[in-house]
């Protein structure tokens, strides 16, 4: 998961205003290096991304360099293979439950958080760093390891229950085991920052609401949808928003784990576009993949960013 | 009473579901090779062999994919640092026309699904000559590691008052000698705990490692070896637990140290604002 400073509210006071306001170019020189890295390093490659996707690219054109346009072909071959549908509609179910679940189960963590007492709190939030600072590479070699067939712990403790179908139950061969160890891998993963940030964002929530309500009776449910959530409305929207990003351009994780089998059972869409353009060398294609991905991310933000503005007005 | 008992075992749980695996990862990469084959697992550390990480040290090419590891997410963290601390001074402490702009830009650079980017990129290379160089490597996860580097570092520089650095000015002091004497002792804790965030972004870069790199495998670096040790090693689960055990090792030091050393830096800050 990329490591970001949690620190999505800036409530530190501001040292503005800026002292100088004399004209002078000393700002865009400071800029520059960073405008220069972008523009090679960011823009170039999604520009190239957009280029390639109305051409003909595959491995002869990647060789020679004679790229044909074709106009929005790409899209219309894209667009009309059931394969893609089949793509999106699971990368959206996958979405869905990853981030549904790291919401419910962060917001729980976050809440038991802030019912402890200091020593246990500490040992909670001291395994949540640790489950944080994983590597995914190491994470993703371990649930492998978990969910072996012969010797995985998971399996033995299974047979153990007296589930006995699990004995040398082969999890990677069965597509919707394989999807549901990715989702609990990545659920393991996201749930630290997400419970961290939440519960950094409920110590801020003043005291004074909590009493005036536990003296008109209310219970944890009504304080929570009454209090907790209307206060923390806006870091609840923006760590669901992070978590749609990170895991719908989940990669590394069902990459090594399954390289998006078997069969198609865990390919979601950047999986798909990187298949495309690496086994089957349609570049062109694959580009075209990705831009509807970013596409579609963009959109799905946009249409909560609308929702979560409309309520706010609202209320 | 029985609330406290259950959220004192809900705590527990938590706990135990959080550390299991990687408990379980420390555990295999120690545990005799007879003892991870048994039909009843041990849950504990009853007899204990470092046989696994000779294994996995003595793997071939182990030391230069450490070595590439380290030059490529070091040179990114340097590269973005320097270019971030310009960039952050000027968003932080100067007022110019296109400053909000800029500020929106870096943020939508930090939104940026990378992944979208890997065929793009790797034609790129490829077209410049790039390909299987760490180079190209390097400057991905300079560009990967820079948005958020400047709006960290923003932050931290916000938070240093323009007062101190005025004092300075007025005492004599050039700009520079103003930012070298008073801003920068006071950043440093920010540079290190930004620094240190970047490496472990560079450190753990998988898909773009896995791409880029392809004809000379010596190239590689340490997460792509990772993910092709197991099969490299076909069964051997201790040696490839004991890899990434390895392999998260500086990961969970750096993060160690970070938390000392951020909260020193904000508590640091607001004692000083």
């Amino acid at each position: 998961m990329t490591a970001t400073l949690a620190r999505p509210v800036d409530d530190r006071p501001r040292t503005t205003p800026p002292p100088r306001r004399r004209r002078s170019w000393w700002p865009y020189l400071l800029i520059s290096p960073t405008l220069v890295a972008t523009a090679y390093l960011l823009l170039y490659p999604l520009a190239r991304n957009v280029v390639m996707s109305v051409q003909e690219f595959g491995l002869p054109q990647l060789v020679r360099g004679d790229a044909r346009f074709t106009g929005l072909a790409n899209y219309a071959k894209v667009l009309s293979d059931p394969e893609f549908w089949a793509v999106v509609r699971r990368t959206l179910l996958f979405t869905a439950l990853n981030v549904v679940l790291i919401m419910l189960l962060s917001t729980l963590v976050a809440l038991l958080l802030v019912r402890l007492g200091r020593w246990l709190r500490l040992l909670v939030m001291s395994g949540l760093v640790l489950v944080w600072a994983t590597p995914v590479i190491a994470a993703t070699t371990v649930f492998q390891w978990l969910f072996q067939s012969r010797l995985g712990v998971v399996n033995w403790v299974l047979v153990e229950l007296g589930f006995e179908s699990y004995r040398d139950y082969t999890w990677f061969a069965d597509g919707p085991a394989t999807f549901a160890i990715l989702v609990v891998l990545i659920v393991w993963q996201s749930v630290p920052f997400a419970a961290l940030s939440l519960y950094a964002a409920m110590v801020t929530v003043p005291s004074e609401l909590y009493e005036a309500a536990r003296m008109d009776g209310a219970g944890a449910w009504r304080v929570f949808t009454r209090i907790t959530f209307p206060v923390l409305r806006a870091m609840f929207g923006l760590i669901t928003c992070l978590e749609v990003i990170w895991v719908a351009k989940a990669f590394v994780q069902i990459w090594v784990i399954s390289q998006g089998g078997p069969g198609q059972a865990t390919t979601t869409l950047p999986v798909y576009a990187f298949q495309v353009a690496q086994s089957l060398q349609r570049y062109d294609l694959g580009a075209a993949v990705s831009m509807l991905m970013v596409v579609l991310l963009v959109l799905a933000l946009l249409a909560y960013f609308r929702q979560l503005y409309r309520q706010e007005g609202v209320s | 009473m029985t609330g406290r008992v259950l959220r004192t075992v809900a705590a527990l749980v938590v706990f135990a579901v959080s550390v299991f695996p990687v408990y379980w990862m420390v555990l295999t990469a120690f545990k005799p090779a007879k003892d991870i084959q048994a039909a009843t697992p041990t849950f504990l550390p009853l007899s204990v062999t470092f046989e696994h990480f000779g294994t996995a040290v003595a793997a071939r090419g182990f030391w230069s994919f450490w070595r590439n590891s380290l030059l490529v997410a070091g040179g990114a963290v340097l590269l973005s640092l320097v270019v971030a601390l310009l960039a952050a001074f000027a968003v932080a402490r100067l007022r110019w026309k296109g400053r909000r702009g800029f500020i929106l830009m870096v943020f939508v650079a930090q939104m940026t699904p990378w992944e979208a980017l890997l065929i793009p990129v790797y034609v790129i290379a490829r077209d410049t000559g790039m390909l299987d160089t760490l180079w190209m490597l390097t400057l991905v996860y300079f560009m990967i590691t820079l948005p958020f580097t400047i709006v960290t570092l923003r932050g931290f520089l916000a938070a240093i008052p323009v007062d101190l650095e005025e004092a300075a000015l007025v005492d004599g002091c050039s700009r520079a000698q103003a930012f070298r004497r008073v801003v920068f002792p006071l950043l440093a804790p920010g540079l290190l705990a930004t620094s240190l965030f970047g490496f472990i972004t560079a450190w753990n870069e998988f898909a773009f490692a896995n791409v880029l790199i392809i004809k000379d495998q010596d190239d590689r670096t340490l997460p792509v070896w990772l993910s092709s040790f197991s099969n490299t090693f076909g069964t051997d689960w201790g040696a490839t637990m004991a890899a990434s055990t390895l392999f998260m090792l500086p990961v969970l030091l750096v993060f160690l140290v970070l938390q000392g050393r951020v909260t020193t830096g904000i508590t640091g800050g607001a004692v000083k604002g």
